[in-house]
């Protein structure tokens, strides 16, 4: 999806949308002066609208972000998933399979989004994140939030094209837009992509570089093999190395001892 | 077997017997209302104390068992005989506190199986719940032989005892991956861990100062276990041990310094605000002070003070592993995380109900006794 922030005018009914497709409960917020409500996401609430006040360049901009799961193409959540409840699936989302997930949440941390919640006052707890719709997707449909936005602020198609649309936005509208489309490269990109009138960190997205997050792990893991072989080749080694100097030299004691002993008997002959 | 018969139970036993069916009762709570209702997690911070001190922390310190079994069983070290099995009692003992932990942190431990059935190798958490599995497996055979002894059960002492060394190898691999593989689990947060603690070689640091807190964590158990036993542990073992600790304590600072001065990180140490304050701490405190100390002929003659010098690595390694896992690892925009209290009576009970088995484990088993372990050494040697 493509999320054009200049033609967003905050009304937030991609939220109500996807709360009510996905059959989301309410929750009870607080007035905390702002018309961004619930405040946070949660298990509850997959996508929210922020509202942002910013003074760039001398101008004062009001810029709302609809935020939601990224659906990276390398997604950290589905690396560092213990039991791969989580992965990467051909025509975008990045989907949770609830009946793997053992409540570990290392997917948590490991999003450099932010993004997957937990029910944190259930019993019987499951990770919740925005799905893409995929049940919808399946039926060749556009995700419910792209279909209800009023100003076509959200744009559902191809990666590839959205990448080629955003691309000649901002070649058209230099003045309209930063010179960046957030998801291209964040991460390894992303299937969810942002067009914005300010600079993204001003809006809280992360600063993150083109690599993709699990670069290190996936080194580490790589390590596993050769290092179960060194460790033990090296041990074993050094096992055998020190038993045989122990052998040989209780032999050499031994054949000592031997001759002393021969030699006392001749004497006492 | 043992000298001394103090009237039992004791207070201690009492209190630390409390403590654990406390935690036990708070565990309930969590079960029937969540995990929300006894932590103070939430989406932005997703793992706690619990992690970071039960996990990281007990890990780290449990590993003495695989240091000190390889010292004795492959390096030949025989005179460390006597607190090889208290070391792997420890380890032991560890590791199943840590299974404790994660059944309550899980939120759904009755699934901990699908970690069998379901792979994911790209996962450093898969490379530790495999760990956790089969170590605590070779951990429970490798002091099976002081059950054995105590109930004479000689049929699966001897079996046990022909397949002794493939164990302690065994051990010793899965510990290194264990070890290490903990800061492999980091390496997933490189953009939200300090960069005086993230570092691609976390795995690496991980492992050195595992080993350093493990000998430690020797010293210090084999000093209050002799005090309560009776059995007092030659001064000369302390020492030998005091000796290693200045290596691996020297190793540990090098890799560490070593590691931000490649990085080109090493000014960070004092412009980072608290988090120059907390690495001098821990650096401080735990790995240049007791290098010191250890390194004085003085601290080396005094039974009190080694014992001093290793708890200062003990809490070096503790504030290592909650700086890097909880206080230098960034939350999510607006969360704001200080356990819970209950948080705290889980993480207690679960350290209580671990002296306890083993001060349990002292009083009934031969756990200080030389005779089996010379005896297994004498059957290899010949």
């Amino acid at each position: 999806m493509l999320m054009d922030l200049t033609e967003c005018i905050g009304c937030r009914a991609c939220q109500a949308a996807c709360k009510q497709w996905n059959g989301l409960p309410a929750e009870k917020t607080h007035n905390s002066g702002s018309y961004e409500n619930p405040p946070s996401r949660s298990a509850r609430t997959w996508t929210t609208v922020s509202f942002n006040e910013v003074n760039e360049a001398d101008r004062f901009y009001w810029v709302f972000a609809k935020r939601q799961c990224m659906h990276c193409e390398y997604p950290a959540c589905a690396s560092a998933c213990i039991v791969g409840a989580l992965h990467k699936s051909a025509d975008g989302p990045v989907v949770y399979d609830s009946h793997k997930c053992i409540g570990c949440r290392y997917c948590m941390l490991a999003c450099p989004f932010g993004v997957p919640t937990f029910e944190w006052d259930k019993p019987v707890p499951y990770i919740r994140k925005c799905t893409m719709c995929k049940n919808r997707l399946a039926e060749g449909k556009a995700p419910v939030c792209a279909t209800v936005c009023p100003t076509k602020a959200i744009v559902f198609g191809v990666r590839a094209e959205l990448l080629g649309e955003a691309h000649s936005r901002i070649r058209t509208r230099p003045d309209r837009y930063v010179d960046h489309i957030y998801g291209e490269k964040e991460a390894g990109g992303t299937s969810e992509l942002y067009l914005s009138p300010v600079s993204f960190s001003q809006l809280g997205f992360p600063t993150l570089g083109p690599e993709r997050t699990s670069r290190y792990a996936d080194i580490a893991m790589l390590a596993v093999p050769p290092t179960i072989v060194t460790t033990g080749a090296a041990i074993g080694g050094i096992y055998w190395f020190l038993k045989r100097r122990e052998r040989l030299m209780n032999r050499s004691t031994a054949a000592t001892s031997d001759q002393e002993a021969t030699m006392e008997q001749k004497n006492d002959i | 077997m043992i000298s001394d018969k103090r009237p039992f139970p004791r207070v201690s036993t009492i209190i630390l017997g409390a403590l654990a069916t406390i935690g036990l009762a708070t565990a309930i709570i969590r079960f029937d209302r969540g995990l929300g209702a006894i932590t103070n997690l939430e989406d932005g911070r997703a793992w706690g104390l619990w992690i970071s001190f039960d996990l990281y922390c007990g890990v780290a310190l449990a590993a003495g068992g695989f240091v000190m079994a390889g010292a004795v069983y492959i390096f030949g070290l025989k005179k460390y005989y006597s607190v090889v099995r208290s070391a792997i009692l420890t380890a032991f003992l560890g590791y199943l506190m840590v299974i404790i932990a994660l059944l309550v942190d899980l939120g759904q431990p009755w699934r901990i199986w699908h970690m069998i059935i379901y792979w994911n190798p790209h996962s450093p958490l898969f490379e530790v719940g495999w760990c956790v599995l089969l170590y605590t497996t070779v951990l429970s055979l490798e002091f099976s032989p002081t059950v054995f002894e105590r109930f004479n059960m000689t049929v699966p002492l001897n079996w046990i005892r022909t397949i002794q060394i493939p164990l302690i190898i065994a051990g010793i691999i899965l510990s290194t991956l264990h070890q290490s593989s903990l800061g492999s689990v980091l390496l997933m947060m490189p953009d939200k861990i300090h960069p005086l603690w993230f570092s691609p070689v976390l795995p690496v640091l991980f492992f050195l100062s595992a080993v350093t807190a493990g000998v430690a964590m020797t010293m210090l158990e084999v000093s209050f276990g002799s005090r309560a036993s009776g059995h007092r542990v030659d001064l000369e073992i302390l020492r030998g041990l005091g000796k290693a600790m200045v290596y691996l304590l020297a190793l540990f600072l090098a890799a560490r310094l070593g590691d931000l001065l490649a990085a080109g990180k090493l000014e960070l140490i004092f412009i980072s605000g608290r988090y120059s304050l907390m690495f001098l701490l821990e650096t401080g405190i735990g790995v240049i002070l007791p290098l010191i100390l250890f390194s004085l002929p003085a601290v080396r003659k005094s039974r009190k003070a080694l014992l001093w010098s290793s708890l200062l690595v003990i809490v070096g390694l503790v504030l290592h592993r909650l700086n890097v896992s909880l206080i230098a690892l960034m939350p999510r925009t607006g969360t704001f995380y200080f356990p819970h209290p209950l948080e705290f009576v889980i993480s207690i009970s679960i350290v209580a109900a671990g002296i306890l088995a083993y001060l349990m484990a002292g009083r009934y088993l031969p756990v200080m006794s030389q005779k089996g372990e010379m005896e297994a050494a004498s059957i290899k040697n010949t």
